[in-house]
């Protein structure tokens, strides 16, 4: 149900820019009013929640320690799972951030007959996310090439690198073959299973849908529509250098795929996508293991009603010296003595 | 234990197929055996905590104070600037559900909302409603929820089936934490007068008498001497105790347990036969007479206030630095809040062991060490003899409490000293221990007997796992370092695992320490050694 939401509302965007291009011709509104409406949105809403969360205090040093601490010097710390110092700390966000090391961690868990209970490896998750996110960079960063000319050496190398195989004319880029699979699967292991299923809200589908748009736009474009390229690189060289201009031919199969694209930069600091931005803030993996080393400082730290021993030893002075205990102040004994 | 809990064989059966009705019906029947009881109001009021009644979480009506929304949306809106944790989690979420099967409550029992992703959701849900923009505008469509008072009590019954255990934040991507997620919404929910008892009244013993359990210090004393009797009459010799020793070089802070209870007190033993052997200058004390700290499973202020008294009492007496016990939760408050909290300790030293000389430079700060990395450091530079044979009626494998292995990363140094003093030691599988410990199902205050079916399908991976190692290897003894361990485990093996006993690392070390002098035929337990062996090779 919570797909089919989603879906519906890609249908209708897909329906505006298809009303909006394909019958009204508005041309210069999607070529070049959206795209620049979706990146400020982006920017700004982007900025804004980071300082948001920046805003938030970090009042107690609370990371989640996944390997041996620091202490004797005859037992061995592992520095990248529970961090002592501020390389181990990089080196922990920078396996996390590049390789998904907890995903890589993932087990599934299943009840055998007699009351057992078994872990299996599950690296479906870590593998299928990995493909999906690293595909997705590079045909990012191959993107580029519409936006600079000439066009930089390693943008030209990080294409040929990708189109390696040289299968088809033009040559399919691995990549983006892989962010459609690596968004399918996504989608597919949502739906399939179950307690997956049962926590998606339109949320998480919607950006899949999103995704699969841009991809499959982004493909029929390359092998199927054969978009003239020297347009687009027309348009987007225009954006780049805030001198808009909006080519003839660029195809209504082009509008679709900068529409979509449009939509996910201007969804992306509204939503759960901001992950990009929060995993490098979560307090419990980006603090170091140096809790009993070095003070932590919390800036809302107040004074609080406690029990002090004065009013402890008070309450309890008479069964304390019954029981031959040391007293601080023995003036209760005063009236005894008296006697 | 109680007649009606089911059979082991029925609770095994876990159905992990989710319900057809959607989660974000907040609907839930307080079935008995899976929640706690209302806190007593007499207690909530000497702690001075607002809204004080009598609270039935069956019955229907909360009699919440009329305005709980405004309080409790105006608390959400407070912790979300002073928690950048609770913020960025709220909102970075993607729903990928590697969290699902880490939680014991879930694998326990099967229902959805025990996967820690849709714990935090039931908070979530509201926080997109109400301070989230998209939220504002969709409402449901964008996975929004009104707070309703149905919706409360379904944060009580889930976030009270929540034992804080962080396992599901080591599988996280984002290293989500949902301890700190039920933090937050056990300190909301306080905050209209809505708590359990389990966790406010040792909450008020502490603060009153300085232990969980209420024992006064003359009863702390007798303890004390008990125990220094019972081990005379084990070894032969009367080791001293000193309590409330001004001058001592270290205070010695324990959980109550230690002193109170079974199988605690083996460990507690072993403790002082240990501090004995190799002549410390220690003190316990009556007003610090609780190492563990129930504020923890209640609110940061809480903690605050009830860990106060050890920096205060450490400071009375004028010791050098603080040796802490076995204990899990104890030591998470200990190690990653005390010195922020209750701070700067300049008036400690650096702890240094008087024995070895090694200086515990990852306390230098806090200047509190814990028990295995001092004794580990005994060991390791050969101060105390050892005798393992006198374990061999034991074959032992141990249990990480998860706050010392997640929350501090004390992982090998118990097992350096269990291979040390026991020749029998057995891990159980790698993904039940370290770092992927599972909890003992009782942890963060809900080790009550009512809450009994919950605590045994929560603690029911954990039994699972030693399940493994007695059949494979016939082990016999649980061992860990925490006194809620120590507590709830029993219980948990007498369902899962009869088989098996719950000790201390303590114990381990007590009965293998070789001490001058003694006269000992018997473990801590008054169990002979297998005698003949041992005297064949003396």
């Amino acid at each position: 149900m919570n797909a089919l939401y989603a879906f519906i509302t890609v249908v209708i965007l897909y329906l505006v820019v298809y009303l909006g291009v394909g019958r009204m011709g508005l041309e210069t509104f999607f070529g070049v009013v959206i795209p620049y409406a979706a990146i400020v949105l982006f920017l700004l809403g982007f900025v804004f929640r980071i300082f948001g969360w920046a805003r938030s205090t970090v009042p107690f040093r609370i990371p989640t320690t996944s390997g041996q601490q620091k202490s004797l010097s005859f037992i061995k710390n592992n520095n990248l799972e529970s961090p002592h110092n501020t390389v181990g700390v990089i080196g922990r966000m920078a396996l996390e951030i590049l390789f998904f090391r907890s995903l890589f961690r993932n087990t599934k868990a299943e009840v055998k007959d007699n009351e057992r209970l078994v872990y299996g490896p599950d690296k479906w998750l870590w593998a299928g996310a990995l493909v999906f996110h690293w595909s997705f960079l590079v045909v990012f960063v191959r993107h580029y090439r519409f936006f600079a000319e000439p066009v930089p050496g390693f943008i030209l190398g990080l294409q040929s690198l990708d189109g390696i195989f040289q299968i088809g004319v033009p040559v399919v880029y691995l990549t983006g073959a892989a962010l459609l699979a690596g968004v399918t699967f996504l989608f597919l292991r949502r739906v399939v299973i179950p307690q997956v299923r049962y926590i998606s809200l339109p949320a998480d589908y919607f950006p899949l849908f999103v995704i699969m748009m841009i991809a499959g736009s982004g493909l029929l474009m390359r092998h199927f529509y054969k978009v003239d390229i020297v347009n687009v690189k027309e348009l987007a060289m225009g954006l780049v250098s805030f001198a808009p201009s909006v080519p003839e031919g660029l195809g209504f199969i082009f509008y679709v795929h900068l529409f979509f694209v449009s939509v996910l930069f201007a969804y992306f600091p509204f939503s759960k996508l901001m992950h990009l931005g929060g995993v490098f803030l979560s307090p419990t993996r980006n603090l170091a293991n140096t809790n009993r080393v070095k003070r932590h400082i919390n800036p809302w730290n107040y004074d609080v009603k406690t029990h002090t021993y004065e009013e402890y030893e008070d309450e309890f002075r008479d069964v304390m010296r019954e029981a031959g205990l040391p007293l601080d102040k023995e003036e209760s004994v005063l009236p005894l003595e008296k006697e | 234990m109680s007649d009606d809990l089911a059979k082991k064989e029925e609770l095994a059966k876990i159905d992990f197929k989710p319900p057809k009705k959607d989660w974000t019906d907040p609907t839930i029947e307080f079935r008995k055996g899976s929640f706690n009881y209302g806190s007593n109001p007499k207690n909530v009021e000497y702690l001075d905590l607002p809204y004080a009644r009598e609270f039935d979480p069956r019955k229907e009506d909360w009699n919440l104070p009329d305005n709980w929304k405004e309080i409790i949306l105006e608390g959400m809106r407070d912790r979300l600037m002073k928690y950048r944790s609770f913020r960025v989690f709220m909102d970075i979420c993607v729903r990928c559900g590697a969290c699902a099967d880490k939680c014991h409550f879930f694998l326990g029992s099967g229902d959805p909302k025990n996967m820690p992703v849709l714990r935090a959701e039931l908070l979530r849900s509201v926080y997109r409603r109400d301070f989230s923009t998209a939220g504002k505008i969709l409402g449901k469509l964008a996975g929004g929820r009104e707070l309703t008072p149905q919706v409360l009590k379904e944060w009580f019954y889930y976030f009270y089936q929540c034992t804080e255990c962080r396992r599901c934040s080591v599988f996280c991507p984002y290293c989500i934490d949902t301890a700190e997620i039920t933090m937050m919404a056990r300190e909301l929910l306080h905050l209209v007068g809505i708590g359990i008892d389990w966790i406010t009244t040792p909450a008020a013993n502490c603060f009153r008498t300085g232990n969980h359990l209420g024992i006064q210090p003359h009863g702390f004393k007798d303890s004390v001497d008990f125990a220094v009797d019972d081990l005379a009459d084990l070894t032969g010799i009367r080791v001293e105790a000193p309590v409330n020793k001004k001058g001592a070089e270290i205070l010695f802070v324990v959980p109550s347990a230690d002193y109170f209870a079974d199988p605690h007190y083996y460990g507690f033993l072993g403790y002082m036969a240990l501090f004995h052997e190799i002549g410390l200058d220690y003190t316990f004390s009556t007003y610090a007479s609780e190492g563990g700290n129930f504020g923890l499973f209640h609110s940061s202020e809480m903690m605050k206030r009830l860990n106060a008294k050890i920096y205060a009492e450490a400071r009375r007496l004028g010791v050098k630095w603080i040796i802490g016990g076995e204990c899990g939760h104890m030591w998470r408050v200990l190690h990653q809040y005390m010195d922020t909290m209750n701070g700067p300790a300049d008036f400690l030293e650096e702890p240094i062991s008087p024995i070895t000389g090694t200086k515990f430079e990852n306390a230098k700060c806090t200047k509190m060490v814990h028990i295995c990395e001092f004794t580990a450091d005994l060991i390791h530079n050969n101060k105390i003899k050892l005798d393992p044979r006198r374990n061999d009626h034991w074959t032992v494998t141990f249990h990480d409490s998860c706050n010392t292995s997640r929350a501090m990363g004390l992982i090998e140094e118990p097992r350096y000293i269990l291979r040390q003093t026991c020749n029998k030691f057995h891990e159980m599988p790698e993904n039940t221990i370290k770092e992927q410990t599972f909890c003992c199902g009782s942890g963060s205050g809900l080790g009550t007997d009512e809450n009994l079916e919950m605590r045994m399908r929560g603690g029911f991976p954990r039994a699972s796992a030693v399940k493994y190692v007695h059949d494979k290897h016939g082990v016999n003894l649980l061992t860990c370092i925490c006194a809620i361990d120590k507590a709830t485990l029993t219980p948990l093996m007498e369902y899962w695992v009869p088989e098996v006993q719950v000790g201390a690392v303590h114990e381990m070390v007590g009965n293998a320490l070789v001490m001058e002098g003694e006269t000992r035929t018997t473990d801590l337990r008054s169990q002979p050694y297998e005698r003949e062996e041992v005297e064949r090779d003396d």
